[in-house]
């Protein structure tokens, strides 16, 4: 069996344990990203040199007692829109093309406190900006169970890099659904936490008010594990929240008796594929078996959740992403008149089209005559659509569905027509705009062979709800790797 | 037939508040060092990075909002303002427009027309932006990020004012609250004060505003009254000759003695200002207002009457000593040391201003202290120097701050009160000059001083001069 099959956790188990050396993970991890990058492209930034290095480093931290947690040694790939300090960190963005930050951000530094190995920095959607990962000026990331098809977005680098077992384990990104989208397309599990939960310091920041960090791995007690490593109330971000109640593997706990699970009849309604729909309703089945108490219910407010979610978002993007100037770093177009035709052209031929789309979309939402219509009135919608959370979570500890209407497209299917690929991200966005914590995990395939991803949205800081939940669920039905995966066993013993 | 017409004025007043560090991230806020050393990831805009606000901020911006009587507001925002301009990283500004910290107060000034109130619409928070530099030998231009994040608030005004004379007095007036409060040195030849002007003029008796237009950062109050009287003029030329008044940005030279249109309203931009995701809402307790209030220190005001009734001082020289909070400071801890508040207060006003002048200085910066002035006071008085010595040695304490009893030590400055050796000295004196012991005997008053000053270039001034004058008239 390869060792990139294990989990993240039982690789740390088998490296305290001196079966496997941290550098002889690391090695396996890179001999399966040069293997396999060919037909997937997961990764923007491979850094072979540094991370072998930092193996032995690890290693010796380790055997020096220095280093004693679960995920000690065990390498990790991170989305590039996560800066570290010397390597380079693009947001698959021709506008960042050759940005070398100058600091880490907190949540990778906290797993460096960990003993993680950082492999490489994975592809996403530009800026985060999509649900394909197509939009990356590095080429789309292919989706490793049938790489016709995309693997989501905007995390889709990091999910397809799990799936495909080239890393242990990866961060990703969530704005919109981000990690928990291309968790369902790709078969592996994500965690969007509480807004708060994780610092953003370091983070490039799509929609400031939505973004959250997590982890994506193949099960639950690897997310609840990184989750773990990479909470911080950090004092750089002011919207960090202090919290308590972090020790969420202690919510790995097979047992549902008696919780109270909520599925929203508007999330099993039109343009839900029947396929997704039968595996939500059969995991819903699942752990009614185990002793949850499953009802449907009206969740209010479903269809305002996409206007006011890209409102909102791309507003914010608009401004965050007015720093990419071609002055201080990055692109800067060749040949210029003065200042202002160098924003221009520089700002032009360094965005791709879906960046340029959301920038534009957020201008206007802001300009003056617009931003009662349009901004106050999303904010407005965004606090609504967070009572009718807090309402049913009087009622539910955990509300389940599926993480997107369709399992993974073929590529080239979606960017054709923006505007259906905003609305596939109808059951995930309404959970960053009430700042939920929200955690995808596999629960069935389609007639197609691809994966089909359950969705557990639970209340604020209630992470350990959904862990329990979603690990009780998972106790149901085995680890499905991708025949990506399978293929690089293969590949090994033939070597 | 002659119209006439009243000058309607509001400002915007930028100030610079004293704080350490910058007022989103740790790095220090010193003025003048070496081009992008006070700078980190926050305030050159680098991509991920966040802004954490600094409370000291808020502290001094709720201190200037209670002594200018403005409500506060418990829940405040920071919002984004949002324009290119490589002197601003992020390409957006931090600042305050839906809920300001401070709104709705007023100071009340006073000039020869009278007392008046001066409204203030709103105090806001903000950050400072880098500087360019324009390098025209390269044809490149650079920009230092050192001011990039200090802090600011501005100061809008209601549209009260009529006159230059009352826009110097609220300046004036706002100045001394902010440096009395230690929230700002409020200097205007370094910019840590800054005044926009908005003006319009109108038909007197007439209830409507003209258009207004708006003067950017003029850089000291004599170039804000020139300012003024220019754009008043001009705007009434136009209106005199039927055109009209356009709303635009104008950018005075006071070299020249005119201003120039920057840009006009047709191409002012949107800024598309929305509350700053990145920064949660600032919420002031009452018990945190409580303490900023209890703990104002007093005020220009309350301090000119305490000098008047505490040390018996007119009310001249409290005007004067209480217009600079440094020298009140001096002021204040000199008469503790020596306690003749009248006497520093001669020092200060006499002595102190003179050389300031001479050195064109602001008794912001004043670097001696009062130990030596209260020294030399106690030395002057007890004779142990005689007056033109004192103006001496005190020249050293106002340029090296020198102790003056180690000073007139070393350099052999004190008073000769050795009566004997005097007199003799004196008696040779009145040997050499009989003429002038004649006139004062035929009633020339004036010859004595004659007598006494030869006495004292005999000994090279350090002779007592009463002890001369005492001695002199024995002989006589």
């Amino acid at each position: 069996m390869s060792l990139l099959s294990l989990t993240a956790v039982e690789l740390g188990k088998k490296i305290k344990a001196h079966e496997v050396t941290v550098e002889e993970a690391t090695r396996a991890a890179l001999d399966a990203i040069h293997e396999k990058e060919g037909s997937i492209n997961s990764f923007v930034t491979v850094d072979e040199k540094n991370a072998l290095a930092r193996a032995k480093e690890v290693q010796k931290g380790i055997d020096d007692g220095i280093y004693t947690g679960p995920l000690a040694g065990v390498p990790v790939a991170i989305k590039d829109n996560m800066c570290t300090k010397g390597l380079l960190t693009t947001c698959s963005s021709k506008i960042l093309y050759n940005f070398i930050p100058t600091y880490t951000a907190e949540a990778v530094i906290n797993l460096e406190k960990a003993g993680a190995v950082i492999i490489g920095k994975t592809n996403m959607d530009e800026f985060a900006m999509g649900s394909t990962t197509e939009t990356s000026a590095f080429g789309a990331t292919k989706n490793p169970w049938n790489t016709e098809h995309v693997p989501g977005g905007s995390s889709g680098g990091s999910c397809a890099a799990v799936a495909a077992e080239e890393c242990f384990y990866a961060l990703g990104s969530d704005t919109g659904g981000s990690i928990r989208q291309p968790s369902s397309f790709c078969g592996v599990t994500g965690i969007k936490p509480t807004y708060g939960t994780v610092s953003r310091y370091g983070l490039i920041a799509y929609g400031s008010s939505l973004d959250q960090i997590g982890p994506i791995a193949k099960d639950v007690t690897d997310c609840a594990t990184i989750l773990e490593a990479i909470t911080s109330y950090d004092k750089k971000d002011s919207t960090s929240v202090e919290r308590e109640d972090t020790d969420f593997t202690s919510a790995l706990v097979d047992d549902v008796k008696g919780m109270k699970i909520g599925i929203p009849r508007d999330y099993l309604g039109e343009g839900l594929d029947p396929e997704v729909k039968d595996a939500v309703l059969a995991a819903a089945e699942k752990l009614e078996e185990k002793g949850a108490v499953v009802e449907e219910f009206d969740l209010s407010l479903v269809e305002y959740a996409i206007p006011a979610y890209y409102v909102i978002a791309a507003a914010e993007a608009s401004s965050n992403l007015a720093r990419f100037d071609g002055v201080k770093y990055g692109y800067r177009t060749k040949e210029y008149e003065g200042l202002h035709n160098m924003y221009k052209k520089s700002r032009s031929e360094g965005f791709g089209p879906e960046v340029k789309r959301r920038i534009m979309l957020g201008s206007f939402v802001l300009s003056s005559g617009y931003y009662d219509a349009y901004y106050l009135k999303a904010l407005r919608t965004k606090a609504l659509i967070k009572q009718a959370f807090d309402k049913a979570f009087e009622k539910y500890d955990v509300i389940i569905g599926p993480a997107a209407p369709t399992t993974a497209p073929k590529l080239g299917e979606s960017l054709s027509d923006p505007l259906k690929m905003y609305l596939g991200d109808v059951y995930t966005v309404s959970v960053n705009l009430a700042g939920l914590p929200g955690i995808t995990v596999p629960c069935g395939m389609d007639s197609k062979g691809l994966p089909i991803g359950l969705q557990l949205i639970g209340d604020c800081f209630k992470e350990k709800n959904i862990i329990r939940a979603a690990y009780s669920f998972e106790q149901t039905r085995e680890y499905k790797h991708s025949p990506l995966a399978e293929a690089q066993e293969g590949g090994t013993e033939n070597a | 037939m002659h119209k006439e017409y009243e000058t309607v004025i509001g400002l915007e007043v930028h100030v610079e508040l004293a704080t350490k560090t910058k007022i989103f991230c740790a790095c220090s806020t010193a003025f003048g060092s070496a081009p992008n050393t006070h700078t980190c990831p926050v305030c050159t805009g680098m991509p991920g990075s966040l802004p954490v606000l600094n409370k000291k901020v808020v502290e001094y911006a709720m201190a200037v909002g209670v002594a200018t009587n403005c409500q506060i507001n418990q829940y405040s925002k920071f919002d984004r303002k949002n324009y290119f301009y490589p002197d601003n990283p992020q390409n957006y500004q931090i600042s305050q427009l839906y809920l300001p910290i401070c709104h709705d107060g007023g100071v009340e000034i006073e000039t020869s027309a009278g007392k008046k109130t001066i409204g203030i619409h709103e105090i806001h928070m903000e950050e400072d932006a880098g500087k360019l530099v324009h390098d025209d030998w390269e044809d490149v231009s650079l920009v230092d990020y050192n001011r990039s994040g200090v802090p600011l608030i501005e100061i809008v005004s209601e549209p009260d004012m009529r006159s230059a004379d009352e826009v110097i007095a609220y300046l004036e007036k706002l100045r001394m609250i902010i440096q009395y409060l230690g929230a700002s040195d409020c200097k205007m030849q370094e910019g840590s004060m800054r005044a926009d002007v908005n003006l319009s003029v109108r038909e007197k008796g007439t209830s409507e505003f003209g258009t207004r237009t708006e003067m950017k950062n003029i850089g000291s109050f004599k170039a804000i009254a020139h300012a003024i009287e220019a754009e008043t003029a001009r705007q009434i030329d136009l209106i005199e000759s039927g055109e009209k008044v356009v709303q635009e940005t104008r950018r005075w030279n006071d070299e020249q003695g005119y201003s120039y249109a920057m840009r006009s309203k047709e191409d002012a931009q949107d800024y598309r200002y929305f509350p700053e995701p990145d920064l949660v809402p600032i919420v002031i307790s009452d018990e945190w207002l409580q303490q900023i209030k209890d703990n104002q220190p007093e005020l220009r005001d309350e301090k000119l009457a305490r000098y008047v009734s505490e040390f018996g001082l007119p009310e001249y020289d409290a005007q004067i000593l209480t217009s600079e909070k440094k020298l009140a400071d001096i002021f204040e801890a000199t008469t503790e040391l020596c306690k003749k508040p009248k006497k520093v207060s001669n020092w200060l006003m006499g002595e102190t201003m003179r050389l300031l002048k001479e050195h064109e200085m602001d008794a912001a910066d004043l670097k001696f202290s009062p130990a030596n002035l209260a020294k030399l006071i106690e030395m002057a008085e007890a004779g142990t120097i005689n007056g033109s010595v004192a103006k001496e040695v005190f020249e050293h304490i106002f340029a090296e701050d020198a102790d003056p009893e180690k000073y007139v030590e070393e350099h052999g400055l004190k008073s000769d009160n050795d009566e004997d050796a005097l007199r003799a000295a004196i008696e040779q004196i009145v040997k050499d000059n009989p003429q002038s012991v004649e006139d004062y005997h035929n009633g020339k008053e004036k010859a004595i001083g004659f007598l006494v000053g030869q006495t004292m270039k005999a000994t090279k001034g350090k002779a007592n001069p009463g002890l001369v004058n005492k001695i002199l008239k024995e002989i006589l």
